[in-house]
């Protein structure tokens, strides 16, 4: 019971993690391949936090997203005039730094060793402690997150995200600021990110700097890609299925040393055959491949 | 000190070089980032591995087949892969290529597991003292190999047809067409020589050096930032850029903490891409990022 609440919530924290890489990606057509350096953000934050000062947990998640959201702007002011696959670069060169930081500043952030032994969250004076009690917390958080990303897609703002990425040059000539709207969306989207760290960081009480790879930010992509590109539903359905079904590779009898290889080969072929044959995902309303 | 670290330098600067050529080869002619050009320098060693340790061929002969599979393997990713995205968007094709590089990685981690894997001979890995600077006979084959390996990439595209065609497509893969050329061969050719270049590079690391499944991201990324220090599509800033960021890392850890080292070329890439998006020797009129 224990493991599937343990699937349940990780499902729950990729669905936070994918919706908002949508927003970015998807919505406002910013290829982001720093998702899980804002991930590690907010996780490195709250711990820090948590166990250096003691902070209530509301104030780390919040700290956590907002640092989160300050590194987001801090990458976008320079990175988003450049052309699409360029940024791409940019945000992946910005990643592998936030990585290799975490990796050697061992003084403060327990470097390759990591940090353990953060304490479980509480509110209010109840406490998050076992597993059923995590998960109606991670579910709210969620749940909440989800409608506010969909009510952002939809909104007038999303509107101006959707005009950017299909046509930016028409948006910039109804005097629109591409670049501004395009740092906007990514720094939300960060901010998600960071919350998400924040979340993970008191549910697994030990993070390290692996957790927030590259291919962490490539695995969330995933998601978008089979979902759909700007489908917020299709990213919570892509998230759902690439956390899931993997699990399932538990159980047929497959050498535990060959199941991460074996999932990363999975999600490479799919991300391969979606690019060649599928572009647009499940539910995606936009067509990356178009140039 | 200095002198030891320099001379570092230039050797990890002439691998760099050697495979930011095939970086900046394919961004001129199909002008998108091919992410899995790092694990072809990976397979050039983990093929020669296969050949020469596993079946236990002659070692010329197995870095002869080595090359060979490797170039194959740049050619079918072009086929399968790019080619049908050729017309498509270029974050199409990097999320492509990004899928294919996570595919290749993990293919020779099934094949050769994740433990690391070396091929060194006896007798070759051991340093000479040389006015008091270490140095072993494979470092100084790798930096000589690279020098006639760039002579030899240069002369092929100024003084042969195939170079002429690419260079063609590169101006411009419509008008190429329009006179004639066949792109697809010619897209090939450039697939074919990178993938080449590549695989040398890896088979001339691996001799020196411990391999293991995911090196060609390190190698590649720094490969990459050395393209676009130069002026991406630009061979010769390719070059530069390579021994630049070779020099530039190994010096700076005389200072710096050793874990700052991976950081430097990230840092100098999003230098870069921020204040000078064409590199050094890029021009204007080239298609700036």
């Amino acid at each position: 019971m224990d493991y599937v609440i343990w699937v349940a919530v990780i499902t729950e924290l990729f669905i936070i993690l994918s919706t908002s890489l949508n927003l970015t990606v998807g919505v406002a057509g910013v290829l982001s391949l720093a998702h899980a350096a804002f991930y590690g953000i907010g996780a490195y934050c709250s711990a820090l936090l948590s166990q250096n000062i003691g902070t209530p947990f509301w104030f780390n998640v919040l700290v956590g997203s907002a640092l989160a959201g300050v590194f987001g702007l801090l990458l976008g002011i320079p990175s988003l005039k450049l052309r699409g696959d360029y940024m791409a670069i940019a945000t992946l060169g910005f990643g592998e730094i936030i990585r290799v930081g975490l990796n050697n500043w061992e003084s403060f952030t327990g470097g390759a060793a990591g940090i353990a032994g953060i304490p479980r969250p509480s509110l209010f004076g109840f406490r998050f402690d076992s597993p059923e009690r995590y998960l109606v917390l991670v579910s709210f958080f969620t749940v909440v997150s989800v409608i506010i990303i969909y009510r952002i897609a939809n909104s007038p703002f999303g509107n101006i995200l959707k005009a950017i990425r299909e046509d930016p040059v028409a948006a910039e000539a109804l005097g629109k600021n591409t670049t501004y709207y395009k740092i906007l969306a990514l720094v939300i989207g960060s901010v998600f990110a960071g919350m998400t760290g924040a979340l993970y960081a008191c549910y697994i009480t030990f993070i390290h700097p692996s957790n927030f790879t590259l291919f962490e930010s490539i695995f969330v992509l995933c998601m978008v890609v089979l979902g759909g590109m700007g489908s917020i539903k299709g990213s919570v359905i892509g998230a759902i299925v690439l956390v899931t079904l993997p699990e399932l590779l538990r159980f047929v009898g497959i050498p535990s040393g060959l199941v991460a290889p074996c999932r990363q080969i999975l999600y490479s072929i799919a991300l391969i055959f979606l690019m060649l044959f599928r572009p647009r995902g499940i539910w995606g309303e936009s067509d990356i491949t178009k140039s | 000190m200095l002198s030891q670290l320099i001379i570092n330098g230039i050797i990890a600067g002439s691998i760099y070089a050697l495979i930011a050529i095939g970086y900046t080869m394919v961004y001129g002619v199909l002008k998108f980032i091919n992410f899995a050009h790092g694990e072809l320098f990976t397979l050039g060693g983990y093929f020669t591995y296969l050949f020469f340790v596993v079946c236990k061929l002659n070692f010329v002969f197995s870095c002869v087949l080595a090359i060979l599979a490797v170039m194959l393997t740049g050619i079918l990713i072009e086929r399968i892969a790019y080619r049908p995205l050729r017309e498509k968007s270029r974050l199409a094709t990097l999320i492509t290529a990004i899928g294919i590089s996570i595919f290749l990685q993990n293919i020779i981690i099934l094949a050769f597991g994740s433990r690391v894997k070396s091929i060194r001979f006896s007798g070759m890995g051991q340093s000479l003292e040389v006015m008091g600077v270490f140095i072993t006979p494979i470092q100084i084959a790798i930096f000589f190999a690279t020098v006639i390996l760039m002579i030899i990439t240069f002369l092929f595209i100024n003084k042969t047809k195939l170079g002429k065609a690419m260079r063609s497509v590169t101006d411009s893969i419509k008008t190429a067409q329009i006179l004639g050329i066949n792109v697809d061969r010619a897209i090939s050719t450039t697939f074919a020589l990178g993938s080449a270049l590549a695989a040398i590079a890896g088979i001339l690391v691996s001799l020196d050096q411990d391999m293991w499944p995911t090196m060609g991201i390190n190698a590649g990324l720094r490969a990459f930032t050395a393209a676009v220090l130069g002026g991406i599509g630009n061979i010769r800033g390719a070059v530069l850029g390579g021994f630049v960021i070779g020099l530039v890392e190994n010096i700076a850890i005389w200072n710096l903490p050793s874990g700052l080292k991976d950081m430097i070329a990230f840092l100098i890439l999003l230098c870069i891409l921020w204040f000078r998006p064409i590199g050094l020797l890029g021009k204007v009129k080239d298609e700036a990022v």
